[in-house]
């Protein structure tokens, strides 16, 4: 199927939107509350597009593709529509860039960027910050919030965790955690969902404040140690100090497609911690002494050889771990069953 | 051929024929009025495809404000092949100074009820809703009691008077939001869920409720659908204009010597209604203008007094029926203190959902709060009303339902009658 | 008392409008409690967090004690023409309270809705379940003193 979008022809499946295709070809259409990973959406109205033959304007997220679909993205119809509705969402939140961990790496930003909006001609007020510092992870600041409902999304349909949910209505929308409690006194997980696909910077890695912007920070893609689902991770580090500032999932992992748990996302202190092991310890005489792998696993294997020939191979059992993966877990139980001999094999999890 | 409208006076012709007339909470005495009659017609002489050709033939026209053909609604929905299909009544009547529905509802529930039957049996469904609001109290009541005894009567359930025709009927109840008389945030608010219009397409009777096929029609519109069966799409069409058949339920309201709601054919002037039926002006003041269709309606003014009341040749004139509430307004109302109160109710009912409707209300408010402060002040600035109008101009454009739509008609039209001249008269002193 | 009411629907997310109706009007300050709140999500097998989502969506619903005698003004247009303003100022004079709160015996509460669909008798206020029409001074303050009475 093909459809041309300001004059040149791309192809398109039959069953994707209009947003879709144009991002697959490098066009930008500024958009807030469309992610691949909620679907459509249709809330914000800032992807508006025009296509021939359809009156008025219509908005390229909820549009499906036809054969031979016409479609404009940068009339001045269009853009003098998202301005507008771009300058909404600026005139109702503290939209401050310079100190917005989001700074960067924002949605809106970009939006504003693009149809060339400095300030905002109109402002409801002067809005103060307005932090729920409750939760442990997470921060939230509702004055930066443009109420996309792409956490909620993310809470009910992906995660299926339904803590998050719009209350209120009209003007007084706004994002409730429960009945309305504080986010730290909710029933979150802190799973982190909420904030990754978060398009500003209402919703942000509490730990990453002020450890630098997204622009200083490296991206390192790696797996999760946790355990053995195997989640695709990217680090975000900082390259001076060489500390990760925070991770996220990656989107386009067939494992995780994103999403964390709470110590997938939250839990890397221990990579740099004091007490972290980095070499084998041998206990003698009461005493812990560093030791090489070889020397380890040697003393290892001539003490499992010491009780197979003194009791027999059932005196011994191996419990595998759930951290690690299934192929080391099959390794593992080779070890035990054809080296030691015995089927005295059992796993942390049935514990 | 208009019938003369004087001889219908303060009677009902299809619609309110039994309102006031019979005891409502009797189904003996709407039998007695020749009720049921039509749907058993439907029902033993006549096959789905039938009725809905009778009903496009009539020419009958959504009641609830936009004005879609009735038969070719239905005939949507008519040849899907599922399982589960729905007539979803929508008497969540909001539209200010709208109160024909609760009118029907309250005085002849069961004529409601038979043309739900009758849809029901056109489009081959098997489950009716009535989405009626909450605060129509006297209307949730009598109409649960007319379902019950329909259900004695053997009218609705499994079955019907021994045919293979089944259908249930059940009323639910809103919880105080306009919006949900939109149709696709009613049926939102049916499942049990915040009132949030979704978009369209899918269209709900492609894929409504529980996204199975469902068919939205207004109280009035499902109360012609007995009359038009029981006498035929040309006898309806005796009625009214070519274009707009039937009749039309009008409330006159505001300064007149006799508000109240009248019945007549449609292609009644504006005229007609203040003057004859309204009794004309209170105190015998000047019409400054009316407001037609309630808030998301239309300011029409003096120069339109003599054109037909119907959907198209107000649209002519840039103008919209709506629900067909009439709000009059004598010489020396206060337009900007009216205009705030229709910008509250935007903000007020506005779901929250789409950013132009979200914000744009309170901004649409904001700056008729300051105008009206301005004027006081005899400071008004012209570039106030001109940015209000832009707001509502790109609300119009890009909102996602017809709420966030709205603002801009009464905006236009009350700024092409009146509201300037308030301004100018006060810009030049 | 939540429980049972429940007991009478089934549990369907589509009966959750009509259950808080009926938890809020069997409550003697007309509105839903914390605890009934929670078990209506328990029982439809929903969040807590849908179950306010959809209660601060509708205005008819509340979450904070209101009075006995719930008195809805409409101000929508037609009201607004024949001076619902006046009513809410003459209703807020006599029960001596600031707009949309309550009385400090808990008596009345006051509160603004949308168009009550009986415009040809502008303007309108409703008390509980019973609709006052024509409405002006003399008669409000009889209406107002009638219910007090009847509570004395």
């Amino acid at each position: 199927m093909h459809i041309t979008i300001n004059g040149k022809v791309y192809d398109a499946k039959p069953e994707q939107m209009v947003i879709e295709v144009a991002r697959e070809n490098g066009i930008y259409i500024p958009s807030l509350c469309y992610h691949p990973k909620i679907g459509k959406a249709g809330k914000c109205r800032v992807c508006v597009v025009e296509v021939e033959g359809i009156g008025g304007l219509q908005t390229s997220c909820t549009t499906q593709v036809s054969e031979g679909m016409k479609v404009v993205t940068n009339s001045e119809n269009i853009l003098e529509a998202q301005r507008m509705v771009v300058n909404l969402m600026l005139a109702n939140g503290r939209h401050d860039c310079i100190k917005c961990e989001q700074n960067g790496d924002c949605e809106l930003q970009d939006a504003a960027y693009y149809l060339g909006i400095e300030n905002p001609p109109y402002q409801f007020g002067i809005i103060e910050p307005q932090i729920d510092d409750s939760a442990e992870m997470i921060q939230v600041d509702r004055s930066k919030c443009i109420e996309c409902g792409r956490c909620v999304a993310a809470c009910n349909n992906t995660v299926v965790n339904e803590v998050l949910e719009f209350g209120n209505r009209g003007f007084d929308t706004k994002i409730i955690f429960d009945n309305d409690l504080l986010m730290g006194e909710s029933s979150c997980v802190q799973c982190g969902e909420c904030v990754q696909i978060c398009p500003v910077g209402a919703l942000i890695d509490k730990r990453a404040i002020g450890k630098g912007r997204t622009w200083e920070l490296d991206k390192v893609e790696t797996v999760c140690p946790y355990c053995g689902v195997g989640c695709k991770l990217e680090l975000h580090i900082d390259r001076k100090t060489d500390e990760i500032v925070r991770i996220t999932g990656v989107e386009d992992s067939p494992t995780n497609e994103g999403m964390l748990c709470v110590k997938g996302r939250y839990g890397f202190d221990f990579v740099k911690s004091d007490e972290r092991l980095t070499t084998p310890l041998i206990k003698e005489n009461g005493k812990l002494r560093e030791a090489s792998w070889d020397e380890a696993i040697t003393l290892v294997a001539s003490k499992f050889n010491g009780i197979k020939k003194k009791f027999g191979s059932d005196a011994i059992a191996g419990l595998a771990s759930a951290k690690v993966t299934n192929e080391e877990n099959f390794v593992f139980q080779k070890l035990i069953r054809r080296e030691v001999g015995t089927n005295n094999i059992d796993h942390c999890a049935r514990l | 051929m208009r019938q003369n409208s004087k001889a219908f006076n303060r009677h009902g012709i299809i619609t309110l024929k039994n309102v006031g007339k019979i005891n409502p909470e009797s189904i003996e005495d709407f039998i007695a009025h020749d009720g049921y009659i039509a749907f058993e017609k439907a029902l033993f002489d006549m096959n789905e495809d039938e009725v809905i050709d009778e009903v496009k033939d009539s020419g009958l026209r959504g009641r609830g404000g936009a004005g879609f053909p009735t038969g070719l609604k239905w005939s949507f929905t008519a040849p899907l092949k599922v399982k589960d299909k729905f007539i979803i009544c929508n008497a969540d009547e909001g539209e200010p100074g709208t109160c024909k529905d609760r009118l029907i509802m309250e005085g002849d529930p069961h004529k409601l009820i038979e043309g739900i039957l009758i849809a029901g049996y056109a489009v081959r469904a098997n489950k009716g809703y009535i989405y009626i609001r909450g605060e129509y109290y006297l209307s949730i009541e009598r109409l649960g009691k007319a379902i019950k005894d329909a259900y004695k009567h053997g009218y609705l359930g499994q079955k019907i008077l021994e045919t293979n025709f089944s259908f249930d009927l059940e009323i639910k109840v809103g919880g105080g939001a306009y919006v949900c008389g939109e149709e696709t945030s009613l049926i939102e608010s049916l499942e049990g869920k915040r009132g949030l219009p979704r978009f369209k397409p899918p269209f709900p009777g492609i894929a409504g409720l529980w996204q199975k096929p469902s068919v939205v029609n207004n109280v009035e519109t499902l109360c012609n659908i007995p009359d038009i069966i029981s006498k035929g799409g040309e006898w309806f069409r005796s009625f009214g204009t070519k274009k707009s058949t039937g009749t039309k339920i009008f409330m006159i309201l505001g300064n007149v010597k006799n508000p109240g709601i009248i019945e007549l054919p449609q292609g009644v002037t504006l005229r007609e209604l203040i003057y004859e039926h309204g009794g004309g002006m209170e105190d015998d003041k000047e019409l400054k203008c009316t407001l037609v269709g309630g808030a998301a309606g239309c300011f029409v003014g003096p120069d339109l007094l003599d054109i037909p009341m119907t959907i198209e040749s107000l649209s002519e004139h840039g103008a919209a029926l709506g629900s067909g509430s009439i709000l009059v307004l004598k010489e020396g109302t206060n337009l900007i203190a009216l205009m705030k109160n229709l910008m509250h109710f935007f903000k007020h009912e506005s779901c929250g959902q789409c950013t132009p409707c979200r914000y744009g209300t309170e901004k649409l408010y904001r700056l008729i709060c300051k105008i009206s402060d301005d004027i006081a002040r005899n400071k008004p600035d012209v570039n106030d009303l001109n940015e209000m109008l832009e707001t509502a101009k790109m609300m119009q454009k890009t909102s996602l339902c017809a709420l966030g739509q709205s603002p801009l008609m009464p905006l236009e039209s009350a700024m092409k009658y009146c509201v300037i001249d308030e301004f100018k008269k006060r810009v030049i002193k | 008392m939540y429980k049972n009411i429940c007991k009478n629907f089934e549990p369907k997310r589509d009966n959750l409008l009509l259950i808080l109706h009926e938890i809020q009007d069997s409550h003697p300050q007309q509105y839903i409690t914390k605890n009934a709140m929670k078990y209506v999500a328990e029982y439809l097998k929903i969040s807590i967090a849908q179950v306010k989502g959809v209660i601060s969506f509708y205005t008819m619903f509340s979450t904070t004690p209101r009075g006995k005698y719930l008195i809805r003004v409409c101000n929508s247009t037609a009201c607004f023409i024949k001076g619902s303003d006046n009513v809410l100022e003459i209703l807020n004079n006599i029960l001596d309270l600031e707009k949309e709160s309550i009385t400090e015996d808990n008596l009345f509460s006051l509160e603004t809705c949308s168009c009550l669909g009986v415009c040809g008798n502008a303007p309108v206020m409703m008390i509980n379940k019973e609709v006052y029409g024509n409405l002006n001074e003399k008669k409000i303050k009889k209406i107002i003193s009638d219910l007090k009475r009847g509570n004395k």
